[in-house]
């Protein structure tokens, strides 16, 4: 079991298989949010489905409007289960708050994206501001 | 209650969150305490106004029916507590059908501009409030959503905003504040990246490169970049170019320019004389040209918009038009706030657009009403605009987008390829 340390995020506790990539992420313009995978080609997880795990990124981009997109995503139950950032930026935080799905940023122990691999099981508590990684130690 | 016992609350606020004021401020006030708390903000600051993206395309079924649940209550508890405006719209209810949008996506919209309404909301449908509602003033505290928008009335008008995404600037509305946290402070609006501008921008499309270069070099929410050597004040739609690009490559919220903004008559005012310049040179305004820099190719659709043409902008654009028409196989979009509608419309702007063969939307913009659909619906793959805003924007929706010069924008529409 490793635990990773992060700032105090949003939504409830949630637990999942982790979706890792170095590459960032935008709620508008990387997904096909009707089929639930990343449709933008140049995007480093292009063809893989989100629905229900755990994404890692870099960072948020993408303008304001993404901010409705997690909560229409969840409303639809084609949704990851949480998003884990080294920064996230305003809007998607926002977006998280509205669509109650976990969302946390800026790890004590470093690059998330590194630190966290594809297929790692999680649990997330944001009100704690804690990842732990179970299937590891 | 998520987050009550981090961030300070007065009474008022104590009583919205315990559902003294109904459950719409509950909402807003639980929401905002989230986000506060996320971005370590310790308290919450009142605004004077907000302003709220919200379009079909991205509100969904969901967005709309969450918004008509408020709608829903007593007046007194649905009414927003103080002035708040719009975002352009998704789809121009008096002409959206000879686009290729459907019913459903109209539907929506009048759904949701009905449910707004019941708010109490204002229906500018507009992203140069800056220009034609009631621009923010030094030091106000506000609540903007779009970018272009949130980033011309801090760095222009020196007022205080964070990007609000919809949901934010919904809640902000209803509970009359935002958490203190960003731009509302003053160590966040501090120069952290120098810049030194050797060449004028002339054109509003030099200003849009320049913004996007810099935004592009400075690359965060977090950073705020001062700009030295503009040496005579920018008009009002250059800065909007300039701005709106910015943020678009940069998601940079707040700029400074020496001599011009109101927050830096000198570079020590923002702290910006500790700071290395770096030059943007002609190279680097040329590299964010080149992928937009088609020449002599047919071209499908040209677009202003990203921002909203400002009166002084539809008399430019009709001006060029007058007296000649557009090429058969080239259709031309104009998007404009309401207001700058109808004020176009009294000074025959619209006719003459309309006479070269282009269409003046109102209330709209262009990548804000489903562009992706649109496009697929007319056949519209190459795209040329004089805003390099949307040029950067329409890629991820299936455009050829390329960056034109607004006289040389007419021209191509005229010619029906881009023309340099």
């Amino acid at each position: 079991m490793i635990k990773l340390k992060c700032h105090v995020g949003i939504g409830p506790v949630v637990e999942g298989e982790a979706l890792v990539t170095s590459d960032d992420f935008s709620a508008r313009y990387d997904l096909d949010r009707i089929k639930g995978v990343f449709s933008r080609p140049a995007h480093k997880l292009f063809g893989q489905s989100y629905d229900g795990k755990i994404l890692v990124f870099n960072t948020a981009k993408g303008g304001v409007a993404s901010a409705w997109m997690l909560h229409e995503m969840k409303t639809r139950n084609v949704t990851p289960k949480a998003i884990l950032f080294n920064a996230a930026n305003t809007i998607l935080a926002q977006g998280a708050a509205l669509a109650a799905l976990p969302m946390v940023d800026r790890f004590e122990e470093g690059d998330i994206t590194q630190l966290i691999k594809t297929g790692d099981h999680l649990i997330v508590d944001p009100e704690k501001g804690l990842v732990t990684i179970t299937n590891r130690s | 209650m998520i987050g009550c016992c981090d961030m300070k609350l007065n009474e008022k606020e104590q009583a919205m969150l315990a559902g003294k004021d109904g459950p719409a401020r509950q909402w807003a006030i639980e929401h905002q305490l989230q986000v506060g708390r996320m971005f370590d903000a310790e308290d919450m600051v009142e605004v004077s106004q907000s302003h709220m993206m919200a379009d079909p395309e991205s509100l969904g079924e969901a967005g709309v029916a969450f918004v008509e649940q408020f709608a829903a209550l007593p007046k007194e508890q649905r009414s927003v507590a103080i002035p708040m405006i719009t975002d352009p719209r998704g789809v121009d209810l008096t002409y959206y059908d000879p686009l290729g949008q459907t019913e459903e996506m109209a539907n929506l919209e009048r759904r949701f501009v009905a449910a707004c309404e019941k708010l109490g909301i204002m229906m500018t449908d507009t992203c140069i409030n800056y220009q034609t509602i009631m621009p923010p003033v030094l030091g106000d505290h506000i609540a903007y959503g779009d970018t272009g928008v949130v980033i011309y009335s801090n760095s222009v008008c020196g007022a205080r905003s964070n990007f609000e995404g919809g949901p934010s600037a919904l809640a902000a509305g209803l509970t009359g504040r935002t958490p203190r946290y960003g731009l509302h402070l003053d160590r966040h609006r501090q120069a952290t990246k120098r810049f030194l501008v050797t060449e004028q921008p002339e054109e509003l499309t030099d200003w849009g490169v320049l913004g996007a270069t810099i935004g592009r070099m400075a690359g965060s929410y977090w950073e705020v970049p001062v700009v030295e050597g503009i040496d005579k004040a920018p008009t009002s739609d250059a800065l909007k170019h300039f701005g709106a690009a910015m943020a678009s490559y940069g998601s940079t919220p707040l700029f400074h320019i020496v001599g011009v903004t109101p927050e830096c008559h000198r570079i020590e005012d923002v702290s910006g004389d500790k700071l290395e310049a770096r030059q943007v040179t002609a190279d680097d305004l040329a590299a964010l040209r080149q992928p937009f820099g088609a020449k002599g190719e047919k071209v499908d659709v040209v677009v202003f918009a990203a921002p909203q043409l400002s009166l002084v902008e539809m008399q430019q654009v009709a001006n060029l038009c007058q007296g000649r028409s557009k090429h058969s196989d080239t259709s031309l979009i104009v998007c404009t706030a309401p207001s700058v509608y109808a004020d176009a419309q009294r000074m025959g702007y619209n006719d003459a657009i309309e006479s070269f063969g282009g269409k003046v939307l109102q209330g709209t913009c262009f990548y804000q009403q489903y562009a992706r659909e649109v496009g697929e619906a007319n056949g519209w793959k190459r795209l040329l605009s004089n805003s390099t805003k949307i040029v950067n924007i329409l890629g991820g929706y299936g455009y050829l987008p390329a960056l034109a010069s607004m006289e040389a924008c007419v021209a191509s529409a005229e010619k029906g390829e881009i023309v340099g």
